[in-house]
Parts: C-alpha cells; sequence; structure tokens
C-alpha cells in the first residue's frame, strides 16, 4: 500500500505540494537503538501545540495573527503525568477538538505509561516536548530548540524518540 | 537527535516528506492531519500504530526506511473538512484575500473580461 500524503489537502495546495523538486543528496543521520526496546528509555515530540495550560503560557498566536508567515518557534514540556484537562492546544492550522479529547492521538503518554507497565518499553521519561508545527523558516528549530531538547533528553538519559508531526 | 545518538522513527501522515528530505525512520499513517495516531479514544489504533512504529524502529536496515501502514480512515469526504480549523489560519486567509485582489485587479485590467468584448 501506498499513501497519497496529499489527499487530505484542498486540490490547488496538493497541487502545489506535488510539483515542488524533490531535495535530497544530503546523508541522513542515524544512530542505531543502542539497547533493546525493552530496555530503552523514550521521549514522545509532537507539533500540535499542545501545552500544559494550567501552568505555561500558550504558544504566540497573536504573532502569527499579526504576521501569517511567522509561526512560534518555542516548545513547551509535558510531564509524563500530565492529566488530559491540563492539556491545552495552540495551533491555527488543524481542528484541536479530538486532541483536547485525547491528546493521545499525537502525544501518546497515556499508551507508553501502558507499555511502561507491561514492561515493553524500559520507561517513559519524565518529559515530553511539544512544538508548533506551522513554521516557514526552520532555523529557530534547527539552530537553537532542536538541540537544546535533545540535550534535555540526554540529561535525562533518553535512548529513543517517538515523532508525531501533524 | 540522530546526530546526539538518540535513535528516532517518526509517525507522518506526509511520508512523501519523509521519503524526500530523508528521515531515519518513520511510518505513514493515512489518517488526517492533526491525528497521526488514529481517533481520539480509541486505544487499540493507537497502540497498533504505536507497535508498528517501534517495530519499525528496532528492525530498520537503515538510514531512510519509511513504511506505509495499512490502516483505512472511514468517512473520508468530512474529513477532508473536518480536519481543518473553524476558522482559515492567519495564511490561509491571507493567500486567499491575495488570489481574490489579483484576479480583481485582472478584470478591472482587461476590458474583455469586464465587457463581454471591444
Amino acid at each position: 500500500m501506498t499513501i497519497d500524503s496529499f489527499r487530505w489537502l484542498p486540490g490547488a495546495i496538493a497541487a502545489y505540494y506535488r510539483g515542488l523538486p524533490r531535495q535530497g543528496g544530503e546523508p541522513i543521520p542515524w544512530a542505531p537503538l543502542a539497547k533493546p526496546i525493552e530496555r530503552c528509555r523514550f521521549a514522545l515530540v509532537t507539533t500540535a501545540g499542545l501545552y500544559m495550560k494550567d501552568r505555561d503560557p500558550s504558544f504566540d498566536l497573536d504573532g502569527e495573527r499579526r504576521n501569517p508567515f511567522w509561526g512560534d518557534p518555542t516548545y513547551r514540556v509535558i510531564p509524563r503525568d500530565a492529566r488530559q484537562e491540563q492539556i491545552g492546544v495552540a495551533h491555527l492550522h488543524i481542528n484541536p477538538a479530538d486532541l483536547l479529547a485525547d491528546m493521545n492521538v499525537a502525544l501518546p503518554v497515556q499508551r507508553f505509561l501502558e507499555l511502561e507497565v507491561a514492561g515493553e518499553i524500559g520507561s517513559l521519561a519524565p518529559s515530553h516536548y511539544s512544538f508548533m508545527g506551522f513554521q516557514m523558516d526552520n532555523s529557530a528549530w534547527e539552530k537553537r530548540y532542536g538541540p537544546e531538547v535533545a540535550a534535555r533528553m540526554k540529561e535525562e538519559g533518553v535512548d529513543a524518540v517517538l515523532l508525531t508531526p501533524v | 537527535m540522530e546526530t546526539a545518538g538518540i535513535s528516532t522513527v517518526i509517525v507522518t501522515p506526509m511520508p512523501h516528506f519523509a521519503e524526500a528530505l530523508g528521515a531515519p525512520r518513520a511510518v505513514g499513517v493515512a489518517f488526517p492531519f492533526g491525528h497521526p495516531l488514529g481517533h481520539a479514544g480509541d486505544r487499540d489504533e493507537q497502540m497498533k500504530v504505536i507497535g508498528d512504529a517501534l517495530r519499525v524502529l528496532r528492525e530498520a536496515p537503515g538510514p531512510g526506511t519509511v513504511e506505509h501502514l495499512p490502516y483505512e480512515w472511514p468517512d473520508f469526504e468530512r474529513w477532508k473538512q473536518e480536519w481543518q480549523p473553524a476558522e482559515p489560519s492567519p495564511i490561509v486567509a491571507l493567500l486567499r484575500e491575495r488570489l481574490r485582489a489579483q484576479a480583481e485587479a485582472r478584470r478591472q485590467e482587461d476590458p474583455s473580461r469586464r465587457s463581454g468584448g471591444s
């Protein structure tokens, strides 16, 4: 089976994306899995714009409304014991209803806690990371926030990451 | 993250970009935007996708491994709208407005479009 990556998009936007030249040629970074999954510590990363609404500020959506070509490149930490009612969604490009009902749709903290209990993964790290995925310019992610998150993961002994761009 | 020695696997509705941009390991899902692991409240579906992602993490033979998962999303026509925000995003609203303005400008510059021919 081959998935049509553009099936959900309106026709004109799908045509635009299909017409983009393929990049490539750059070597793909690769970290071999260091140990069996049953012993790995996992962290989760999403671009769904989730945040802890009782603790942290939202993403800067007003800034995006003022300049529609800009998206807030910062990130928020979601702890492993986050409860659904603490989760807010700040993302102007998707319908947030299902994420507000069940964050596991994009950040499956509760599923990974179940895998931890079942012994199918080593453990789930204390911290998980949420970005807001509308970025016309990835440079702040590449230069600042990506390396910052990777360093925090290393401090928490993370071996492997599940990423869910939305 | 891979350069920091952390292994990654991506779950994406757009496996085209995982392939075109070179993701180390990815699984593609035929799910609408905002739903990489499936339906809200559907624990079994979420676990299936996670299980496949972990299998690819474990077994991928090398960089650029992208597997397309077979799970279907029912009610495609409704969800083509449903995944979108109630209000168009700022960039979509702006681009629509620009297209409208361009079309209007062309109409005014070109009398044949306005009066039906000279």
